[in-house]
């Protein structure tokens, strides 16, 4: 829930939603020191399992021992002939992931079409900033699930609400970085390309846009990260089908297993989603790998 | 290249500050005749770079006229200056598009003003890169280069776009003695081959004469111009010439002035403190 409850913009180190542009020497040695990172993430992997098994199964600690242990899940979540129903060989495991994608694809490509170009005229134009921003401020703060009651009463249907949750939150993500991004932008550099003939319109396109691009895309990753926080939160009260909705589910009908199965698969598609938008940004940041002089 | 005549006429500027109305520059006259080199020198805060600010279409002006070859940039019936293709500003710190290759920077204001096909604009990039000998760097992003590689390719992308008038501002600030002088040489050379016109601020007396075909001393605020020196050393420069006596003598000239005002700047910044 910590995610939901911001702190203000001024303090913009401790915002969840404005983180400032990766280092691009950072992200350099991290690749270089791949090969000894791996063997270091398996020994995590390895620890957590671990705890996992010594706590639930081994030692049937108290409290622990209600929980679905690592071997049942897994014996759950490969089985051919599941016993609560879900496995990675029925049908309705992917039915479940195919809605939670979908909803959150459809929510962050709304919010990528209305968050940046909201965001370009908040960080461009003073006079668009002082009147909307004071809105968007006040607004903003308000956490996703309140607007609960309201998304349902706005839209009658089971899919629309879970989807406008989730938009709502990548929203205000994508918005507030890419304002961020296009102040961070030297004025020095729209100078110059007015200097050299650029017109207004140009400059938009030539220099705000990728000036604002690693600001953009850290607001790119918030928000899919959001994103998949509050469509879990939608899923479990409105949704009839997608992973929050088979937590939920799972947990009214005893299935435990299977809700740890459905956690571990959102952890994976966020994990693959988050990885995507890297991939996405690296390919149209080319330059920040490349530079190393100063 | 023909035209490229610059005049300034009683130009005024005024802020407003906190304490009130500040005369940063007062009937401030200047010619720049096509071709010329014309260097600014002064103190801190004469209003150099308030003058090269009116001139760009960045700030506005008090009062006076500044016109380019008879088109008039801000004066009279026209408050507002803009930003224009006809002048090129090079700042102190680079403004390379760290997004954009060497070329594709270089080929930036031909492309966005339309008058070259952005394949086009490519190719003759690439072409004025080759003749300033900067063909190794072409494909490659700002952030890869030295600063000193950084300061010609923004003085190349400057001259492509073809101004009635470059302006630089401070371009070599902070550079070490021997990457200015090696920067010296490149300008003038880029200079001698594109024959601009070029408005260039700098307190430093050595490198205005080193490479100004003009030298004008600004009075400190209000900033004027107190004198207008031409140098008469040879072109094209080498730095050879820093030892030969005529450049010493031209130092010294300029010096003295530039120094008698920096004292008056220096003892009105103390009359401010006390008061």
């Amino acid at each position: 829930m910590t995610l939901l409850t911001l702190s203000r913009p001024s303090q913009r180190r401790d915002d969840p939603l404005a983180a400032s542009g990766p280092e691009p020497h950072g992200r350099r040695r991290r690749r270089l020191r791949l090969g000894a990172a791996l063997p270091l993430a398996a020994l995590g992997f390895l620890i957590v399992l671990g705890g996992w098994y010594l706590t639930v199964e081994l030692l049937a600690l108290p409290r622990f021992r209600a929980l679905p242990g690592p071997t049942e899940v897994a014996a759950e979540w490969f089985a051919p002939d599941p016993s609560y129903g879900t496995s990675v060989f029925t049908p309705v495991y992917y039915e479940h992931i195919l809605a939670s994608v979908r909803r959150v694809g459809i929510a962050f490509l709304a919010a990528l079409v209305t968050g940046i170009p909201l965001g370009l005229a908040l960080g461009w134009s003073t006079r668009v900033r002082q009147y909307a921003f004071p809105v968007f401020e006040l607004i903003r703060p308000i956490p996703i699930l309140a607007w609960v009651p309201l998304a349902i009463l706005m839209f009658r249907s089971s899919e629309a609400p879970v989807v406008f949750l989730t938009y709502l939150a990548a929203f205000y993500a994508t918005t507030l970085n890419t304002m961020l991004g296009v102040q961070s932008i030297d004025p020095n550099l729209v100078r110059a390309a007015r200097c050299l003939g650029a017109r207004p319109w140009t400059v938009v396109r030539t220099v705000v846009l990728p000036g604002a691009l690693p600001y953009l895309f850290t607001g790119l990753q918030i928000a899919m990260g959001v994103a998949w926080f509050s469509l879990v939160a939608g899923e479990m009260i409105a949704g009839r089908l997608g992973l929050g909705y088979l937590i939920n589910s799972s947990y009214t009908t005893t299935r435990y297993p299977t809700i740890v199965v459905a956690m571990i698969t959102l952890g994976l598609v966020g994990f693959a989603s988050s990885a995507l938008i890297r991939l996405v940004g690296n390919r149209l940041m080319a330059y920040r790998a490349r530079g190393t002089a100063s | 290249m023909t035209g490229g005549h610059l005049a300034l006429t009683d130009v005024g500027k005024v802020y407003d500050s906190a304490r009130g109305q500040v005369v940063a520059v007062a009937d401030c006259s200047l010619e720049v005749r096509p071709g010329e080199l014309h260097v600014l020198v002064g103190p801190s805060g004469c209003g150099k770079s308030t003058l090269l600010g009116a001139v760009a279409g960045f700030t506005d002006i008090s009062s006076g006229s500044i016109e380019i070859d008879g088109a008039l940039i801000c004066g009279p019936g026209r408050p507002r200056a803009e930003p224009g293709a006809d002048r090129v500003v090079v700042f102190q710190d680079s403004t390379l598009f760290p997004w954009r290759t060497v070329a594709e920077n270089v080929a930036y204001g031909p492309e966005v003003q339309g008058r070259l096909a952005r394949k086009a604009a490519h190719e003759a990039a690439r072409e004025q890169l080759a003749a300033a000998g900067l063909s190794d760097v072409a494909d490659r992003y700002p952030g890869e280069l030295s600063s000193g590689l950084q300061r010609r390719v923004e003085i190349l992308r400057a001259l492509c776009n073809e101004p009635a008038v470059l302006l630089l501002d401070e371009p070599f600030r902070g550079m070490d003695a021997l990457s200015r002088s090696s920067m010296h040489e490149a300008l003038l050379e880029m200079y001698d081959r594109s024959g601009v016109t070029v408005l260039f601020i700098t307190h430093d007396v050595e490198e205005a004469v080193f490479l100004g075909t003009h030298v004008s001393v600004m009075t400190t605020r209000p900033g004027r111009i107190k004198s207008t020196v031409e140098i008469d050393l040879d072109r094209p420069r080498s730095h050879d010439i820093v030892t030969g006596h005529r450049f010493r003598e031209l130092v010294g000239a300029v010096s003295d002035e530039v120094r008698v005002e920096a004292r008056r700047a220096f003892e009105a910044g103390e009359r401010e403190m006390i008061r």
